[in-house]
């Protein structure tokens, strides 16, 4: 080979020996895979298991008890891995709002001056920190089985109703109205952001704007408020109410929700404590000081100057205790939450395609965490500081 | 110039008043001051957290001391108490502990807590060599191999399927810890190796892995694994889970080692290379340790991370400390002490992993004293 010609042979000898080192290795790898699928091949055609993604579309036969997404056992397998996805989500996405909020107030009480909050802080963390997550989700289980039933229920103003069954809180009469008006909130939020910019800047050339951080609200707001008039103002409530043995109406937080719930958000947001910690902490003490010297309020301090530092400590760490929860949301299984995992393992028992079910999961949960860290990845790119 | 700007610091007879004196900083007074009652926001917040407190800390206590029952051989006491039935732990410790390992048998579980216990306070000590220490938790592991399985020594022998309890979940630990650090070691070095098929293979084990929830991971290994292997190479329940933990530890592992491989400057590895050490020795004796040495706190918060995740067996069925606690609860006549019986294990984990961190922070200063 004439790009080797003017290489030492000892470097030659080291290309080809990599080489074969590879090839070995690779052959060694499909080798074991084929006789490993041939084995399975063989043992499924002994059982008269028939392999492929067609029994998706056969009747499931199997009920889902709670259920946020309507399921009847009429219903296909695919359609029972769609409302186990999205079951997976609600609860996640509950557990990473809380464990966020939470996380973050722990982190900065941490952080705080006040003697008694700082180490009530600390003891949480601790506490929450250095328990399994799965002894947590257990324990509240085992906690809101023990409430008492439907008739004594817990009683938080005849608003909302703590029992056996649950947690019962009133919802909106038009639940679809307000998911939109949600929806529509993450575009309001840009414009709010994009406003707060704007006025920045008029402010810089010497035109102040009044009241900015309301007129950012404002602009946040308009449009999930205008969506939410353009469909006729929807304002009813479906409040519960006890009827017979059991409650009618609002909206039902099973115990099963509610212990996994629990113990996501409880557990995480201990780890997102430590890290939003971790991450003020890594601010330089001269820049704190100096921003003092330069007369800025705390407020101001915080927001231009400690967070923006801390956030580039604070995102890849943070992103991978979201994706920890999102798949953590599996452990339902065991206190029998019907979320991906669970239907999933219950698909495989009654249908007997062990391997299609486990890998469609496979395929399921690797893009969530997949998606987590490309977003993650936007947000870190944001929050970077430009150096020259 | 000069004493214009000099005269507009001097002080004029027509000034502000003097300021007070600043309020008392010394002392409990003092202490109160700076630390409870700094501003009238840390006021409310300080008052709010005692009362919380105040409300919260005498019904806990009623409820786990004075209220509580802790002698009730048949449950009966139980039934009409205000507080805890601490009871269900006195009559259910030994299964809790020990899980369906049989009776008579307890105490070589018991030995076997106690090697692990003393093992952790002897890893603890400094100034011992790495070597002496690996070779001690060699000689601890198959010390406790001998004791579970018995059939030598006069001992009866126990199949793993009674396994259960603490020595179950030490077993698990220690096997996923020992199995998964080799393997989290050849996974990083694959992962920065210059050959492009290694490099595939050991990034596609570790994102695929990473992706996966634990618990998938552990029903592939127990579940679909059997699928792939003949009868005659089917191997036991346990080992399959071990293995499936294996995998998970040594892929997050990998990820640690891998950011102190990274950290290791390149002039390390081409003197290395100068002084005519091939790749297996360049890394063995000069890349390997300082990486290793780098990152042991983040290695030790994934050790005590794959402790917790012990738990996990018990969705398969086996009976670890908490899929033993589960079995107790079965009995009809304690299953509403529930609560009990998982703060009673919170306390058991709570316990470890304590120890295991303060374990962390005393290799960490260790660390540090020495990079100075």
């Amino acid at each position: 080979m004439p790009s080797d010609a003017g290489r030492p042979a000892g470097r030659r000898a080291a290309g080809l020996r990599a080489t074969l080192y590879q090839i070995l290795v690779v052959l060694l790898l499909v080798g074991l895979a084929a006789w490993m699928t041939e084995t399975a091949r063989r043992a499924m055609q002994q059982r008269g298991i028939a392999s492929g993604f067609d029994f998706l579309l056969d009747r499931a036969g199997f009920a889902i008890g709670h259920a946020f997404f309507a399921f009847s056992p009429d219903d296909t397998y695919l359609q029972a891995f769609v409302v186990g996805l999205g079951n997976t989500l609600v609860v996640a996405a509950a557990g990473l709002v809380t464990a966020s909020l939470l996380g973050t107030v722990l982190g900065l009480s941490r952080l705080s001056g006040n003697w008694l909050l700082a180490r009530a802080a600390g003891a949480y963390v601790e506490l929450f920190r250095n328990t399994p997550q799965l002894v947590q989700i257990v324990f509240w289980y085992a906690l809101f089985t023990l409430l008492p039933g439907p008739r004594q229920a817990m009683s938080l103003g005849d608003l909302a109703f703590f029992s056996n069954r649950g947690l019962l809180v009133p919802w909106p009469a038009e639940p679809v109205v307000l998911a939109v008006a949600l929806l529509l909130l993450v575009p309001g939020a840009a414009l709010g952001f994009w406003v707060l910019r704007w006025s920045d800047r008029r402010r810089r050339r010497g035109r102040a704007t009044p009241a900015p951080l309301a007129l950012a609200g404002l602009a946040a707001l308009a449009l999930p408020l205008a969506f939410w008039l353009a469909v006729g103002a929807p304002a009813g409530w479906s409040v519960p109410v006890l009827r017979g043995f059991n409650f009618a109406g609002g909206l039902a937080l099973s115990p099963e929700f509610l212990a996994l719930y629990f113990g996501l958000s409880f557990y995480i947001a201990a780890f997102v404590a430590e890290i939003v910690r971790a991450g003020i902490l890594s601010v330089g003490r001269g820049q704190i000081e100096a921003a003092q010297a330069v007369g800025l309020p705390r407020t101001e301090l915080y927001r231009r100057i400690v967070f923006p530092q801390a956030l580039r400590v604070i995102v890849p760490p943070l992103a991978a205790q979201y994706i920890s929860l999102v798949k953590n949301s599996s452990l339902g299984v065991a206190i029998g939450y019907p979320d991906l995992f669970s239907i999933t393992n219950t698909v495989l028992t009654l249908s007997g395609h062990t391997i299609e079910a486990i890998a469609i999961m496979a395929l399921v949960y690797l893009s969530l965490a997949l998606t987590i860290g490309a977003l993650a990845d936007i947000v870190n790119r944001a929050v970077r500081i430009r150096e020259r | 110039m000069a004493t214009l700007s000099c005269r507009s610091f001097a002080k004029t007879s027509d000034g502000a008043p003097p300021r007070l004196p600043p309020p008392v900083a010394r002392g409990p007074v003092g202490w109160l001051r700076r630390n409870l009652l700094a501003s009238p926001f840390d006021a409310a917040v300080t008052l709010l957290l005692a009362l919380a407190i105040a409300w919260f800390v005498p019904r806990a206590f009623a409820w786990a001391l004075t209220d509580a029952v802790f002698w009730a051989p048949d449950g009966a006491a139980c039934r009409g108490a205000a507080g805890a039935c601490w009871a269900v732990i006195g009559e259910k410790y030994r299964l809790i502990l020990f899980g369906t390992y049989p009776y008579e048998e307890q105490w070589r579980g018991a030995v076997v807590v106690a090697i692990f216990v003393a093992m952790i306070g002897f890893s603890a000590i400094g100034g011992i060599s790495v070597r002496v220490k690996l070779a001690a938790w060699a000689l601890a592991s198959v010390a406790t191999l001998v004791l579970l399985l018995g059939g030598v020594f006069g001992l009866s022998p126990v199949r793993t399927h009674l396994w259960g309890g603490l020595p179950l979940t030490i077993v698990i630990f220690v096997s996923t810890v020992a199995g998964g650090l080799p393997l989290a070691v050849l996974l990083a070095l694959g992962r920065q190796s210059t050959m492009p098929a290694i490099r595939a293979i050991s990034v596609g084990v570790i994102e695929v892995v990473r992706g996966l929830p634990l618990i998938a991971v552990l029903f592939v290994a127990s579940l679909v694994f059997p699928l792939f292997v003949p009868p005659e190479l089917q191997v036991d329940k346990l080992i399959r889970a071990i293995i499936g933990m294996i995998i998970f530890f040594g892929a997050y592992a990998a990820e640690i080692v891998r950011g102190g491989l990274q950290a290791i400057p390149a002039g390390q590895h081409e003197a290395a290379k100068a002084l005519g050490l091939g790749y297996g020795l360049r890394m063995r004796l000069v890349v390997l340790p300082q990486a290793l040495a780098l990152v042991v706190p983040a290695l030790l918060n994934d050790i005590i991370r794959a402790f917790k995740n012990t738990t996990f067996v018990a969705i398969l069925g086996l009976f670890d400390v908490l899929g033993a606690a589960k079995v107790a609860l079965e009995d009809p006549v304690w299953v509403r002490y529930a609560p009990e019986v998982y703060i009673f294990v919170f306390i058991l984990y709570l316990l470890f992993c304590l120890a295991f961190s303060r374990q962390g922070m005393a290799v960490e200063r260790r660390l540090a004293v020495r990079r100075r």
